[in-house]
């Protein structure tokens, strides 16, 4: 069917491509938008006609989200003008609209002065520029906003109500971690596990050991997920889920660890430096080394694993939290 | 590519990894029980009595609410449930540390006996009293034996049926009135019933690192015992029970690991140094969060485990490795932060930390250290040693 569409002219709705709209933007925009902006928006963002990037982690912000620094300031013709940066926006070259945070009141605490945009990608003062990873490939790219106008038609949510908004976008980003049937020996410990079974040349009993140690804490990962999902699918959500990605950030990098270790000097080798701006992220189409540095990100995207940690801790065991010095301290009046 | 090693055995395609509603039932009951009449304070000042286990709280665990024949066919006298119901039942216990035999003969000496042919009059006869909480039984093999790799029987049977030898470290050896010994017969391996009252029988008491869960060597002097069956079927017998004792051990360790991991939230919440609560420390909560995730995911291996062992899936000896390889030392560790984050207080006899401490230490060796599972599973699913 895909094909016949294809054929017919359909503009290319694939997830991987239309992810960030349909994961973020579409549920944001359902439980914000006005009418007007549904209509607007939510067609051509489902057909995929107009893809979606998000503006919100900034250099100076990313674990804490909410420090934000990029400013929205009114203009004479009720609008808004914006001027920051922000970073590790995927899919920012391709996108016509932007999902945006900026700080619209600089007096108040942090989580007070935000307020949410849609941002025009194509307003002169967007400017996109690559951001080249470890792995040598761009998968991100860095957005300079200088004197960008956005209409007030094109905010969500009410003015200094933005952090809420951008919860309901960050709830529906996590609910989408964790939802997939993995077979066993699925990911990356089918690439080890072959690789094994193929090389008895580069056996040791020291790698066998650690092997059938991540070959078991695999196996235990993937049953936990389908449990989380047997719970999902009877309406009794586990907290198992802020819990997932931990386990598997840690996984990944220790399996491709052991892959590199165990391919002895083909693991000295490296697939291909050449910069390229790739459709998304292949574990298991591209060599080891690729796993190894790509999966370093794995404890840092979407959470890292120290701030996950704290969320466990605090939400799920419900222990006390850490003193917290800036909850009652204006935004302009915070250390930077 | 591959050099014709076995692919990995395929999962069972939709285990259930939850609990029924029934299995919540027994839950309650059990653990009501268990918080009336095995509270950590008892359970301690039980230890150091000459009892070798709690007899009325066996009887009201095993007989009143009816676990000791959960295994048991109802013909013959049990309920009729599953591996997944005396799961349930193990998690419990283990949150108690309660010295009550039932891992040994509620689930492994029952096991082998029914390996043996619920049709056959011997085993059938045994099993009435064992399902009824009457009768507590053992397997005579060490403790630390596990499934799939038991060695030749250190029991030796005459042609007249006499039993001669010695098991040491068994398990609940001194609260049993019936042993079930695997012996080697001049024809091949062979497992008997022998009453534990029954002349040429010495049962010695050993000091154990587990006062919850206390061990005896045995000497079979020609002791007389009933023939329950013989080779291929006396085997299979015994290893079908370690290996049920193996899976549903990964409860009674998830039920350790649960207990200490709420214990040391508990604590940490309460216990205030330097103007807060410790608990609010990075440096601890980071820990008990890393324990809360590997507790849920000991959950998901252990059920995994008790579900394989109910539907007899060929999976089964997978799920068992897994589950052994990855609660046993969850369990440990769970315990070890236990003792650490109470700080001072863990290490005193009077709080229980040390007797989960002890009984995770102990269940990790039990019926198979993790590494002897790691070992298991790379002849299980293709990952050949060098």
């Amino acid at each position: 069917m895909d094909a016949e569409l294809t054929a017919a002219g359909a503009p290319d709705n694939d997830p991987g491509r239309i992810g960030i709209g349909l994961g973020m933007a579409a549920p944001t925009i359902l439980r914000f938008g006005s009418d007007e902006q549904k209509q607007r928006w939510l067609r051509p963002l489902w057909t995929g006609e107009e893809v979606w990037c998000q503006l919100f982690s900034e250099p100076g912000a990313g674990s804490d989200l909410a420090a934000l620094a990029t400013r929205a300031v009114p203009d004479e013709e009720g609008g808004w003008v914006v001027d920051g940066q922000k970073v590790w926006t995927s899919s920012a070259h391709l996108a016509r609209w932007a999902i945006l945070i900026a700080r619209t009141d600089p007096a108040v605490p942090k989580h007070r002065g935000i307020s949410y945009f849609v941002c025009d990608m194509t307003d002169p003062g967007v400017e996109v520029r690559p951001l080249r990873q470890i792995t040598g490939e761009a998968e991100f790219n860095e957005v300079f906003l200088t004197g960008v106008r956005i209409p007030d038609a094109h905010r969500l949510g009410g003015i200094g109500e933005g952090w809420k908004v951008a919860q309901t976008t960050l709830m529906n980003e996590r609910v989408a971690i964790g939802g997939v049937r993995i077979p066993r020996e699925g990911g990356m410990i089918g690439v080890a596990a072959e690789d094994w079974r193929a090389r008895p040349d580069l056996r040791t009993h020291e790698l066998h050991q650690r092997l059938l140690a991540l070959w078991v804490e695999s196996e235990v990962a993937r049953l936990t997920g389908e449990r989380l999902r047997q719970q999902l699918s009877q309406g009794q959500p586990g907290p198992e889920g802020s819990g997932m990605k931990l386990a598997f950030a840690r996984l990944a990098q220790e399996i491709s660890g052991w892959e590199v270790e165990f391919l002895a000097e083909d693991g000295l080798t490296y697939d291909d430096w050449t910069m390229r701006r790739p459709d998304g992220v292949d574990f298991t189409g591209r060599e080891a080394g690729y796993r190894y540095l790509r999966a370093k990100g794995n404890s840092i995207e979407g959470g890292t694993s120290e701030v996950l940690l704290n969320i466990v801790a605090e939400r799920v065991l419900g222990l006390p939290p850490e003193p917290r010095t800036d909850k009652d301290v204006a935004w302009k009046d915070l250390p930077r | 590519m591959t050099d014709g090693t076995p692919r990995p055995g395929a999962p069972a395609p939709d285990p259930d990894l939850l609990y029924s509603a029934e299995e919540e039932a027994l839950r309650a009951a059990v653990r009501s029980l268990l918080a009336d009449r095995s509270d950590p304070a008892t359970v301690l000042a039980g230890l150091e009595s000459d009892v070798a286990y709690d007899t009325g709280l066996w009887r009201a665990l095993a007989t009143e609410i009816g676990t000791a024949g959960l295994l048991v066919p109802e013909k013959l006298g049990g309920a009729g449930a599953s591996a997944r119901e005396a799961a349930v039942v193990l998690e419990e216990l283990g949150r108690s540390v309660a010295p009550v035999p039932y891992l040994t003969s509620a689930v492994i000496a029952v096991t082998a006996l029914l390996g043996c042919g619920a049709d056959s009059a011997e085993s059938a006869e045994a099993a009435a009293p064992l399902a009824a909480g009457r009768t507590v039984a053992v397997l005579a093999l060490p403790l630390p034996t596990a499934p799939g790799a038991v060695p030749d029987p250190a029991v030796r049977a005459a042609a007249d049926g006499t039993l001669t030898g010695r098991v040491t470290s068994v398990a609940d050896a001194a609260s049993a009135e019936l042993l079930l010994v695997p012996a080697r017969r001049p024809d091949g391996p062979a497992l008997y019933a022998v009453a534990a009252a029954a002349d040429g029988v010495r049962t010695e008491t050993v000091t154990p690192l587990d006062l919850t869960r206390p061990l005896g060597h045995l000497t079979f002097d020609g002791a007389r015992g009933r023939l329950l069956a013989t080779g291929d079927r006396a085997r299979a017998a015994v290893d079908r029970a370690l290996l049920t004792g193996a899976g549903l051990l990964a409860s009674e360790q998830l039920g350790v690991a649960e207990w200490c991991l709420a214990e040391t939230v508990r604590h940490t919440a309460e216990r205030t140094q330097f103007g807060r609560p410790v608990g609010s420390f990075q440096a601890l909560k980071h820990r008990m969060a890393a324990l809360w995730l590997e507790v849920a995911s000991a959950r998901a291996a252990a059920r995994y485990a008790a579900d394989a062992l109910a539907a007899d899936s060929p999976d089964a000896p997978v799920a068992v490795a897994v589950a052994q390889a990855y609660c046993a030392p969850v369990a440990v560790r769970a315990a070890e932060e236990c003792v650490q984050l109470h700080g001072g207080i863990g290490m005193t006899w009077e709080h229980p930390a040390h007797l989960f401490l002890k009984r995770a230490k102990s269940d990790e060796l039990a019926l198979g250290s993790p590494g002897r599972h790691r070992d298991a599973l790379a002849g299980l699913v293709g990952i050949d040693a060098p």
